[in-house]
């Protein structure tokens, strides 16, 4: 049968190029691999090379010929047995296939995906007895109750087993488990982070520590390019079940290079589960159905909280759902959302508006992705008035988020424009003085929840 | 982890010195490759051999011929020239237990493993029936029930992906070995560094396969590596490196025994570098203007490694007439994977949201 040599795409954006010259002539035998011709691209000048074996029967554009579209028959080529002066005759008009179309609209097929089913925090049964637990503690527990249930779940960062964790977050771990299952790394996140990424693929359930998420940024490309979007890539065929932790945002006096809330980065990656908590009852609850999630989850938590006590339900197994907020004080005047450090600021600051007569109700997103819109939307139906407060840069951030739902779906619920309290948009300073200006705090939550009142 | 290799190892049966030990075990593996270079195959063996380079050259001809009609499109890495290394290496793996990672350039490497060319191609094509639904593209395949993980775009990502793979055998103590392949121009990346001295501190199942094939996209070797020898950049680490002919394929099948032979013997990573050479751009729209036509054609004309292990069939007593049948059959094979990659129909609307996650929260 004889081949139709076509116009060949010799890069992703080329629509047509030029033959710039032919490298055989009509009756020349040709074997794969020969060059052909040149072509001229929108890039460069390529070589066309054969793929099967003959002879050339005709040449069908000349050399010189500019604007050749891809697709468009150049030569023709006599396979085995033919003559190759009469296939010159067969050449056809036909342009380069063109896939099948798609079937639908992409909008359309997305609303025919079933809502997740609303869930809500389990129900603490009357009776259970409360203790009194530091954030570390529960953090701790969560990984220790994990690592008993599934032998595959291991923990792996620097300093986690001997030194017993920089921030002591795997206290105790390394003398349960032994070294098989809590690793201490050389201080290389960027190949501890693709080490534990593999495992998970390999069907393990790593825990990968960071010392702080500032240093996560050396490893930043294998939890975007490697975690969160494998499972897409591969048609939801390889999974990546590893959860990566360790504290976020700004600690005390510590510089710039060691202050920064990382949330907006990552809750920016679809494939990825963000969760951010602030009080030691979410801190174990979340951690423990992370570690349990199919899918790649950052956790980030708040060197300042580590040490402060919450009241934790004494339950076997203490799981809370992923992606669901939580109203931490409920009121009727004005939300304010919050994640992370920053509830326990609003939840001051509620305190003190109370005084005044303002009765704020203060949402703790707790999953950063996905975001519980509909806690956010409800909330803001009822008091009409929102300010969002965030410990971290002001620009691209949560609050910019929840701003633009805000304005997306609850509109016609606003009374006032919704307003950011964030950090200073600096990077953070050392002096002491400095510092404390370019943090949040609760006066200007305070400040910023008066004038969505019309109260300043 | 335990740490394996440590000081009080070498020098414990020797007169020498523990540094002239180590170098030994530096080169031991490189001086039993010397030793006994080409696997002794059987007729049938080197058929089969034969066949699957074959299918890997013509299969990367026609996506190439694809891409050039416009069915293919973004970038396309062809394996041309580079068939006996994965050829090679995976005919010595033991397919229910190893693992395989590699980078971008990962249709030789699926094909090698016996996965169906037709799933390939129409992933290629970007079509439902893709191995990845058509989602992932030509640089993003994966086959978990073939053990092969991948199909990574970003330059040395496989090299730390597979040394957890490594960590996974290791952990479950399944007896695998992880294999992660990557090329000259990976072989610079700073994680492959922090991915050796871990899996050499903790003793991990994995060889570790450099693809010279000379190129780092469209800078040679010597204008990019201080070391060029690649199989010595393990030395650091103590990773005993071997040097491998990448064109001839027993001799590449050889090498990879004695590497496996020392990874499941308990002795820790292996460093292979593996020299070969790409016929074809870097990928579909490389002009290819930093090598003269002359020195690829002469690659092909005297290294090709599926001419010379014809040659070696011929010499054998297998006939033209056979060697033909294969040729035929294997066309058959690539054409009819290519017309299923045309003719089947783009995923549907509905792939866009799905397998973003897993579960439902």
């Amino acid at each position: 049968m004889a081949i139709e040599l076509k116009m060949p795409a010799l890069s992703p954006t080329m629509e047509e190029g030029k033959l710039a010259k032919w490298l055989v002539k009509e009756g020349d035998e040709v074997s794969s691999g020969d060059i052909l011709a040149e072509i001229e691209t929108d890039k460069a000048t390529m070589e066309f090379e054969a793929v099967d074996e003959g002879t050339i029967g005709k040449i069908v554009v000349p050399e010189g010929t500019e604007n050749v579209k891809v697709g468009t028959v150049i030569a023709v080529l006599a396979g085995e047995g033919e003559d190759a002066s009469t296939v010159a005759q067969s050449v056809s008009e036909t342009p380069a296939p063109t896939p099948a179309p798609a079937s639908s609209e992409p909008a359309k097929a997305k609303a025919e995906e079933a809502p997740a089913p609303a869930r809500k925090d389990p129900e603490v049964p009357h009776g259970t007895n409360m203790k009194t637990s530091t954030v570390r503690e529960a953090l701790r527990d969560a990984m220790a109750e994990e690592m008993r249930r599934d032998e595959r779940v291991f923990v792996m960062g620097e300093e986690v087993a001997e030194y017993q964790g920089a921030y002591k977050v795997t206290q105790g771990l390394l003398e349960e488990f032994g070294p098989k299952r809590v690793i201490d790394t050389p201080i290389t996140e960027y190949g501890f982070a693709g080490i534990g990424t593999g495992a998970a693929m390999g069907g393990l359930r790593p825990v990968i520590e960071f010392m702080t998420f500032n240093f996560a940024m050396q490893a930043i490309d294998h939890i975007i390019n490697s975690a969160a979007k494998t499972n897409y890539m591969s048609g939801g065929q390889m999974r990546c079940p590893v959860v990566f932790r360790g504290p976020n945002g700004a600690a005390s006096r510590v510089g710039a290079q060691h202050s920064q809330n990382y949330g907006p980065w990552y809750a920016n990656v679809p494939g990825l589960v963000v969760i951010a908590p602030y009080d030691a009852s979410d801190a174990k609850g979340l951690l423990k159905a992370a570690i349990r999630s199919e899918d790649p989850v950052v956790f980030l938590e708040n060197e300042l909280i580590y040490g402060r006590s919450f009241e934790l339900p004494e339950l076997d197994d203490h799981v809370l759902p992923i992606g669901k907020a939580r109203i931490m004080r409920e009121g009727k005047d004005v939300t304010i959302v919050s994640y992370s450090i920053g509830v326990g600021l609003a939840l001051e600051a509620a305190e003190q508006l109370a005084g005044e007569g303002i009765d704020a109700e203060v949402i703790d997103l707790r999953t950063l992705r996905p975001l519980d819109k509909q806690t956010i939307l409800e909330s803001l139906a009822k008091t009409n008035r929102l300010v969002v407060a965030e410990e971290g840069f002001p620009v691209c951030s949560i609050a910019s988020e929840v701003i633009a739902i805000c304005m997306e779906e609850g509109f016609d619920d606003l009374d006032a424009p919704v307003l950011r309290v964030c950090n200073e948009d600096v990077p953070l300073p050392y002096a002491a003085n400095l510092e404390k200006a370019a943090l949040i705090d609760t006066p200007r939550i305070v400040e910023a929840v008066k004038k969505v009142c019309y109260q300043g | 982890m335990p740490k394996a290799k440590t000081d009080a190892q070498p020098g414990a049966n020797s007169t020498g010195s523990p540094a002239e030990d180590q170098d030994f075990l530096l080169r031991s593996l490189q001086e039993a490759h010397a030793a006994d270079r080409r696997y002794k195959a059987s007729k049938e063996e080197l058929l089969k051999l034969y066949e699957q380079m074959l299918l890997i050259r013509r299969f990367e001809e026609k996506a190439g011929q694809l891409y050039g009609l416009g069915l293919i499109g973004g970038f396309c890495h062809l394996y041309i020239g580079q068939e006996a290394v994965a050829v090679g290496l995976q005919s010595a793996l033991d397919g229910n237990k190893d693992s395989v990672i590699t980078g971008y350039r990962d249709h030789g490497h699926m094909l090698a493993y016996g996965i169906d060319p037709k799933v390939i191609m129409a992933e290629l094509t970007g079509r439902h029936s893709g191995i990845s639904k058509g989602k992932g593209g030509s640089m993003h395949m994966f086959s978990v029930e073939h053990r092969f993980y991948g199909g990574h775009g970003i330059v040395g990502a496989q090299v730390s992906l597979g040394t957890g793979l490594a960590f996974a055998h290791k952990y479950r103590e399944d007896g695998g070995v992880a294999m992660a392949y990557f090329g000259d121009g990976a072989a610079n990346q700073g994680q492959v560094y922090e991915s050796f001295n871990m899996a050499a501190l903790w003793n991990l199942p994995i060889i570790f396969v450099i693809e010279n094939n000379q190129y780092a996209m469209g800078t040679a070797v010597a204008r990019s590596s201080a070391e060029t020898h690649f199989y010595r950049r393990g030395t650091a680490f103590r990773i005993p490196g071997m040097q491998v002919d990448g064109m001839d394929v027993l001799e590449v099948r050889k090498a990879a025994e004695v590497a496996l032979e020392h990874v499941r013997g308990g002795n820790g990573p292996v460093l292979m570098e593996l020299n070969t050479y790409r016929y074809r751009g870097h990928s579909m729209s490389d002009p290819a203007k930093y090598r003269s036509r002359e020195e690829v054609q002469g690659v092909r004309d005297k290294r090709d490694p599926i001419e010379h292990a014809k040659a070696e069939l011929m010499e054998m007593g297998v006939d033209e007439a056979e060697l033909k049948a294969i040729d035929k059959r294997v066309r058959a094979d690539v054409a009819e994977s290519a017309d299923f990659a045309e003719n089947s129909p783009e995923p549907d609307m509905s792939e866009l949201y799905t397998d973003v996650l897993v579960e439902r929260y």
